[in-house]
């Protein structure tokens, strides 16, 4: 491998942009994990859903990418929400270790009925943003990938405006923090159980939509990400927000500048050994864990 | 104690003896497809019963346990393809690897008080950083694998001309991998073990060596598991990075524990006998059209087990034999 500068400039760009969609896949994950105590193993599977949701739209139907959302969104809402009620509900008071199982059983399930739908294919949708560059000095920008990082900031901050400054977004962190307290309060702690592992799931919604341009689709795709997710979720600390954001430019980085400069795929290793380091020794995360 | 309890207890520990050489019978009588069905259960018996030590009986859910199968998997492999030690001597050298990287991955994680799933994240990352890794090693064959280089009869080698030869290594490997469970469970280490799972703050409290207790069974358990490793290398004779380290065979190492009821001496055995036969008739029959009917199905039962009977199977029958008169008081379940 040749080094230089521009190379790292260029997988430094690249990298920023992917994290910013590894940020916004992490947020979902790191409100169900840090509000309900659920890891949720299927996360990246429902991702993986978003995204033939939105393939299909593009790919056969024509529509616009950006436009999928209007379907992505609400789809993604509804299958968290109802998968949480159906199977994660009944089991909140199990032990943590029979909801991780549960979830790994669900992506399980996803997986396969994908492959059984769609073959083990890769899928790559053509879009009119697909073959859109700008070239700033040595560096080439992917526009679909500037909007996919552009867009997941905005959908990150309005999540956080929301989580903020809105009734239901403060049950949301009321339940988080304290849930008999919540209860006392008179907030309705599963109602917002629901909600919160609705919205996390609808973050993915945005995140399909805005990577359909750039990236591909395959039932494994969701695999990778799910991992990716933890990998943010831990490194930024459990039920921080901003720390989520932060760390997925990190991982983002990491993983592009790193593919650059190693051989192979040996940049995954170093997106692991990052992630078991700070298990070990900060599993707080380098942030520090701030509920939400 | 009544007489008739005495000696309906004195039948149950004959059973298994009764067991095991009734299966050393299977081979004259049945076909190659359904040695090759028995050679599958014995062999998911076997490592469902290895995790079952660390994840059942210890309470630390290892989703990463392929790792250890993975070890064992490719030093035997490689130990023969390029010195041609025979893996019998391999399957050794492999599980003595797998126990050091346990101690060390125990010691690591244990030491800083990693539980939950914050263990299991732990234990994924590792055996997906296994796969690059080993994608990225030529000497291992990469992302291609390996094979085992098949030469015929050579049972000095752990190689068989027809399944029965496979049968009776898994066979035996099953029954002393349930033999040593039950033993250990009657032992003083089998009771550390539980109440690091029931409790740890308070067995740490009575004098239990929590730490060491974790790691001395994530080593025993990691050194089982890649003398299975060593095994499904000789029967399947192939290896890739994906099919022996990485999530599905992780996945379907602790499956059968947990479905068949964790922390039970039978309960891997019963989990994978209740289960793989089907899923390798989905596979067989649906293989073709649906490549993941196995994986599908195996998904469907993890999560009605986890909805509907937390427990396991043989957590439900100890439920239902509790009703019997003059049985003790079953040791407190997994959870």
């Amino acid at each position: 491998m040749i080094f230089s500068p521009e190379l790292l400039a260029q997988a430094m760009v690249t990298g920023l942009f992917i994290g910013g969609v590894f940020a916004l896949i992490s947020v979902g994950l790191s409100l169900i994990w840090g509000v309900m105590r659920i890891v949720n193993f299927a996360h990246g599977e429902f991702l993986m859903i978003g995204m033939y949701v939105a393939y299909f739209l593009v790919a056969r139907g024509g529509w616009d990418p950006y436009l999928t959302m209007l379907v992505t969104v609400p789809a993604l809402f509804l299958i968290g929400a109802g998968i949480f009620q159906v199977s994660i509900r009944p089991i909140l008071k199990n032990p943590p270790m029979n909801q991780i199982m549960l979830t790994v059983g669900l992506s399980l399930i996803l997986q396969n009925l994908a492959l059984v739908f769609f073959k083990a294919d890769v899928l790559t949708a053509q879009t009119p943003y697909s073959r859109l560059t700008w070239v700033i000095g040595p560096v080439i920008i992917r526009v679909s990938q500037l909007i996919a990082f552009v867009g997941s900031g905005i959908t990150a901050a309005v999540l956080y405006w929301f989580l903020r400054n809105t009734d239901t977004g403060r049950a949301i962190r009321a339940a988080s923090q304290n849930r008999e307290a919540a209860t006392l309060m008179g907030i309705d702690v599963q109602r917002t159980f629901l909600l919160a592992f609705g919205i996390g799931s609808a973050c993915l919604g945005v995140a399909a939509s805005l990577m359909i341009p750039f990236y591909y689709t395959s039932p494994t795709v969701g695999l990778f990400f799910g991992l990716i997710a933890f990998v943010v979720v831990v490194l930024g600390g459990l039920g921080n927000f901003l720390g989520a954001l932060v760390a997925g430019l990190i991982i983002g980085l990491t993983e592009s500048v790193g593919a650059a400069l190693l051989p192979g795929t040996l940049a995954r290793v170093l997106t692991f050994g990052i992630f078991i380091l700070v298990l070990l020794f900060r599993p707080q995360g380098i942030f520090g864990g701030k509920r939400l | 104690m009544t007489t008739a309890v005495t000696s309906w207890r004195r039948a149950a520990s004959i059973a298994p003896v009764v067991l095991f050489l009734a299966l050393l019978t299977v081979p004259t009588f049945a076909g190659e497809y359904v040695l090759h069905l028995c050679v599958l259960i014995l062999l998911y018996a076997y490592l469902a019963t290895a995790w079952n030590i660390l994840g059942g009986y210890t309470g630390q859910h290892s989703l990463g346990h392929s790792l250890f199968l993975g070890i064992g998997a490719y030093t035997s492999t490689y130990l023969f393809s390029r010195f041609a030690v025979s893996p019998w001597i391999g399957m050794w050298a492999g599980a003595v690897l797998a126990a050091a990287v346990g101690a060390f991955v125990g010691y690591l994680c244990f030491r800083y008080g990693l539980k939950g799933a914050y263990f299991a994240l732990v234990t994924i990352a590792l055996t997906e950083a296994a796969v690059y890794l080993v994608n990225n090693m030529d000497f291992l064959g990469g992302a291609q694998g390996m094979e085992v280089k098949w030469l015929g009869d050579h049972p000095e080698i752990m190689q068989f001309p027809g399944k029965a030869g496979y049968y009776y290594v898994i066979l035996v490997m099953a029954a002393l991998s349930i033999l040593l469970t039950q033993w250990i469970s009657e032992r003083r280490f089998g009771y550390r073990m539980i109440a690091v799972r029931e409790n740890e703050e308070a067995a740490e409290a009575l004098g239990v060596d929590t730490l060491r207790t974790k790691i001395q069974a994530t080593v025993l358990s990691a050194f089982l598991t890649a003398l299975g490793g060593s095994f499904f290398a000789q029967y399947f004779t192939y290896i890739n990075p994906r099919n022996v380290f990485g999530e599905t065979p992780a996945v379907q190492i602790l499956l059968f524990a947990i479905i068949g009821g964790l922390g039970t001496v039978w309960g891997p055995a019963v989990g994978a006998l209740a289960l793989v036969p089907i899923a390798e008739l989905a596979r067989s029959r649906l293989g073709g059209s649906f490549a993941g009917a196995h994986l599908l199905l195996y998904g469907a039962v993890l999560m009605l087990v986890m909805l509907f009977m937390p427990n396991g199977i043989v957590g439900v029958a100890a439920r239902v034999r509790l009703r019997l008169p003059g049985r003790k008081q079953p040791a407190p379940e997994a959870t």
